[in-house]
C-alpha cells in the first residue's frame, strides 16, 4: 500500500516520467506522380522551348487511377455486397491494374458510425475484402491489392444522419499505396 | 525492449503540462431516490495553517457522484465534531442524516500526514469504523478516496471503487489534423495523464488484471496493431501485427493472454489468443462469420465474443479446452455486440439495438434474458467498475462524444464530458491496491 502511494506522489510531482508516449511513426503518403522535367535546350543559343505539359503517367510503379474513373464504393446498411451500379466502375479499374502490374492498390474500406467500433473494423474490412476479389475478378492480381479497414474512425461526412451515413458507407481505392 | 527517455520525455511534458480545457467535468444526472443521507464532517488538522486537503469534501464529492449517498451540505452542519464521542446522535437525528463521519489530519514526524476517521450510525450511537491512515502529504487525495470506499463498503456491503482508474480516448481537431490520445485519470475525471498520442485512430484500450499495463489498438504506422504500455514506464510492446485486422485484445484473467481479433492472411476476422510470453498464436474459431470483441470469463474458462454468424451481431460463448461450438448467448434483438462480462460472471453489458437507438444493456450470462439500461441513440463501449456496480460507457451529447456511468441496476447515471473535444472507449480499471 504504501508503494502505491509512494508511486503516486512520484507521479505527481514529475508528470514527465508517469508515461512516456511513444513519437508515432507514420507512413508517409506517397504523392501522385511526378516529375516534370525542366525544359532541354536545343541548338546552341538557337530557338525557344515551350512550356512544358503535364503527360498522365501511364505503367509507372507509383500510378494513378484510370482518368476520370470515380474511386469511392459505397454500400448499403450492414451490407458489403457490391450495387450493380458500381459494376462498371470496378470493371474500369480492374482493367487498368490487369493492364499495369506494377500498379499497387490500397483499398480502404469505412463503416457509418453505428454499432460497435471493432465490429465495424470489421464490416469495413469485409466491404474492401468484396472490392479485392470483385477487382481481382477483372484481372487485376493478388500483389497489387492490399486493403485496410478504418471501421467506423474516419467518416467522410460529419453528422449523425443518413445523408451522412451513406457517403460513410464505402470503400475507397488509393493508388500508389 | 529500450527506453526511449529522450525526446519522448521532451513531448511528454510538453503534453503533461495540466491543462485546464483537458480536464473531464462530472455532471451527475440521476441519483436514487432512496439514497443515504450521511453527514460528512470537515476532519480537523492539529497543523500550522490550512489544511493540507480537505478530505471530507473529496469523501462528501464521492460519494455524493456514486448516486446513493445523499451528503449534508456543508452550511446544514450545527456542529463540527472530530471524534465519536463528541457525535450526539439526537443532535444529528434532527438533520435527518442517518451516519455521521467525522475524523481528524495530524502531521506525524516522518513529514507524513495521520488521517484518523470514525463513523458514527445514528440511529444506535453505534461506531461502525474507527482507523488511522498514514499518507503522504501529496496523497492525500487518494487517501480521501480509500475513506469514501472504507464509507461506502460499510454502509452498503459492496466494495468501492473511488480509488480506481479509467482509461479512454480523446479525440479532437478538425478532419484534416485529427489527434488521439490514450489518456488514463482517476475515477472521479481527475489527474489526466496522457499515455499515447498519435494522429491515427486508437482503439480498444483494455486493462492488464494487475492494473499495470493497458492493451489497445493503433493506427499509427498506417495498418492496425495491438500494442500493450507498461503504464509506469511508457514502454510500447507491439505484440501483434499480422497482416489485415488486428483488434480487440482482452487480457486473460491471470494476465498471460490477451484474446484478440485477427483476420490475417484469409481476410476473415477471428478470434485467436495470443501468449505474451512466447507470441505464441492459437485460433479459437474459424467460420467465414465476422467474430470479434472477445471477452473473458473471470474464471478464465470461457470467452464471450460477438459473432454475425446467424445473419446479425449476436454474443457467443465458447468454452476453452472443451470441443464444443461456441453457444449464442443473445436472443432479444436484432443486434446485441461488444459484450463485456461483471466481475462476478453472472452478466455481460452489452451494446443492443433498442427500438432504433443503439443502448447499453445487461444480459444474464445463463438466462440470456436483457435488460436496457441507457436511453442515449449511439451508445457504445460499456465496462464494468471492478465492483460490479457500476457501468461506464461512450455516449453523445449535443453532438461531440462524452462518457457516462449508469448503475448495474439503471437508477444512477453520471456524465464525463471533456472541457474541449471528445471523448470515447471507456475502459474502468480493476482494484488497484
Amino acid at each position: 500500500m504504501k508503494r502505491w502511494l509512494t508511486i503516486l506522489l512520484i507521479a505527481a510531482a514529475m508528470p514527465g516520467l508517469a508515461g512516456c508516449p511513444k513519437k508515432p511513426t507514420t507512413v508517409p503518403e506517397t504523392q501522385a506522380p511526378a516529375a516534370q522535367e525542366g525544359a532541354a535546350t536545343g541548338a546552341e543559343g538557337e530557338g525557344q522551348v515551350g512550356q512544358a505539359r503535364d503527360l498522365p503517367s501511364e505503367g509507372a510503379a507509383v500510378g494513378a487511377g484510370p482518368a476520370g474513373i470515380a474511386t469511392l464504393i459505397y454500400f448499403d446498411f450492414d451490407r458489403s455486397d457490391i450495387r450493380p451500379e458500381f459494376a462498371e466502375l470496378i470493371a474500369a479499374h480492374g482493367r487498368h491494374l490487369a493492364g499495369t502490374g506494377s500498379i499497387r492498390v490500397r483499398l480502404q474500406g469505412h463503416t457509418d458510425e453505428r454499432g460497435s467500433r471493432e465490429y465495424n473494423v470489421a464490416l469495413g474490412e469485409r466491404r474492401a475484402q468484396a472490392v479485392r476479389r470483385a477487382l481481382m475478378l477483372q484481372g487485376a492480381g493478388d500483389v497489387q491489392l492490399t486493403t485496410v479497414s478504418y471501421g467506423e474512425e474516419r467518416p467522410a461526412a460529419e453528422g449523425s444522419d443518413e445523408s451522412a451515413y451513406e457517403k460513410n458507407r464505402r470503400v475507397e481505392i488509393v493508388y500508389g499505396r | 525492449m529500450m527506453r526511449r527517455w529522450c525526446l519522448p520525455v521532451l513531448l511528454t511534458l510538453a503534453l503533461l503540462i495540466p491543462r485546464a480545457d483537458a480536464q473531464l467535468t462530472v455532471q451527475i444526472l440521476r441519483g436514487m431516490a432512496e439514497s443515504v443521507p450521511i453527514a460528512i464532517v470537515p476532519l480537523g488538522w492539529d497543523g500550522q495553517g490550512a489544511a493540507p486537503w480537505d478530505v471530507a469534501a473529496t469523501v462528501h464529492a464521492d460519494l455524493e457522484r456514486s448516486g446513493r449517498f445523499r451528503p449534508l451540505p456543508r452550511p446544514q452542519m450545527l456542529e463540527m465534531p472530530h471524534a465519536a464521542a463528541a457525535v450526539d446522535p439526537a443532535d444529528w437525528r434532527m438533520l435527518k442524516v442517518d451516519y455521521v463521519l467525522v475524523g481528524q489530519l495530524s502531521s506525524l514526524p516522518d513529514g507524513r500526514v495521520e488521517l484518523r476517521y470514525e463513523l458514527v450510525q445514528v440511529a444506535t450511537g453505534e461506531r461502525l469504523l474507527g482507523a488511522a491512515l498514514p499518507a503522504d502529504r501529496g496523497a492525500l487525495k487518494l487517501a480521501s478516496h480509500r475513506l469514501s470506499d472504507a464509507v461506502y463498503e460499510r454502509i452498503l456491503g459492496v466494495r468501492g471503487a473511488f480509488s480506481t482508474r479509467i482509461a479512454y480516448v480523446a479525440v479532437d481537431g478538425p478532419a484534416s489534423a485529427r489527434g488521439y490520445r490514450l489518456v488514463i485519470a482517476d475515477a472521479d475525471g481527475a489527474n489526466e495523464r496522457i499515455m499515447f498520442a498519435s494522429p491515427q485512430p486508437i482503439l480498444s484500450p483494455g486493462w492488464s488484471p494487475d492494473g499495470r499495463s493497458l492493451a489497445y489498438v493503433s493506427f499509427h504506422t498506417g495498418l492496425p496493431a495491438i500494442y500493450v504500455q507498461t503504464l509506469r514506464t511508457g514502454d510500447q510492446l507491439r505484440v501483434s501485427a499480422y497482416s489485415g485486422i488486428n483488434g480487440a485484445p482482452s487480457f486473460s484473467p491471470d494476465g498471460s493472454r490477451l484474446a484478440v481479433a485477427l483476420s490475417r492472411r484469409d481476410g476473415n476476422v477471428d478470434i485467436y489468443l495470443i501468449t505474451l510470453a512466447s507470441k505464441e498464436l492459437k485460433r479459437l474459431t474459424d467460420d467465414p462469420a465476422i467474430d470479434t470483441e472477445p471477452a473473458w470469463a473471470p474464471d478464465g474458462r470461457s470467452i464471450y465474443f460477438t459473432s454475425d454468424r446467424a445473419g446479425a451481431p449476436q454474443v457467443y460463448r465458447l468454452a476453452l479446452g472443451a470441443d464444443e461450438r461456441p453457444r449464442r448467448i443473445t436472443f432479444d434483438g436484432d443486434y446485441n455486440a461488444r459484450p463485456r462480462v461483471s466481475p462476478d460472471g453472472r452478466d455481460l453489458a452489452v451494446v443492443t439495438l433498442d427500438r432504433g437507438a443503439y443502448r447499453i444493456a445487461t444480459v444474464d450470462a445463463m438466462r440470456g434474458s436483457l435488460r436496457v439500461l441507457t436511453n442515449g441513440r449511439l451508445d457504445e463501449s460499456p465496462s464494468w467498475a471492478p465492483n460490479g456496480a457500476d457501468i461506464i460507457y461512450a455516449t453523445r451529447e449535443g453532438g461531440r462524444g462524452v462518457l457516462a456511468i449508469v448503475a448495474a441496476d439503471g437508477r444512477v447515471q453520471q456524465r464525463l464530458a471533456a472541457n474541449a473535444g471528445e471523448v470515447r472507449e471507456p475502459a474502468w480499471s480493476p482494484f488497484l491496491h
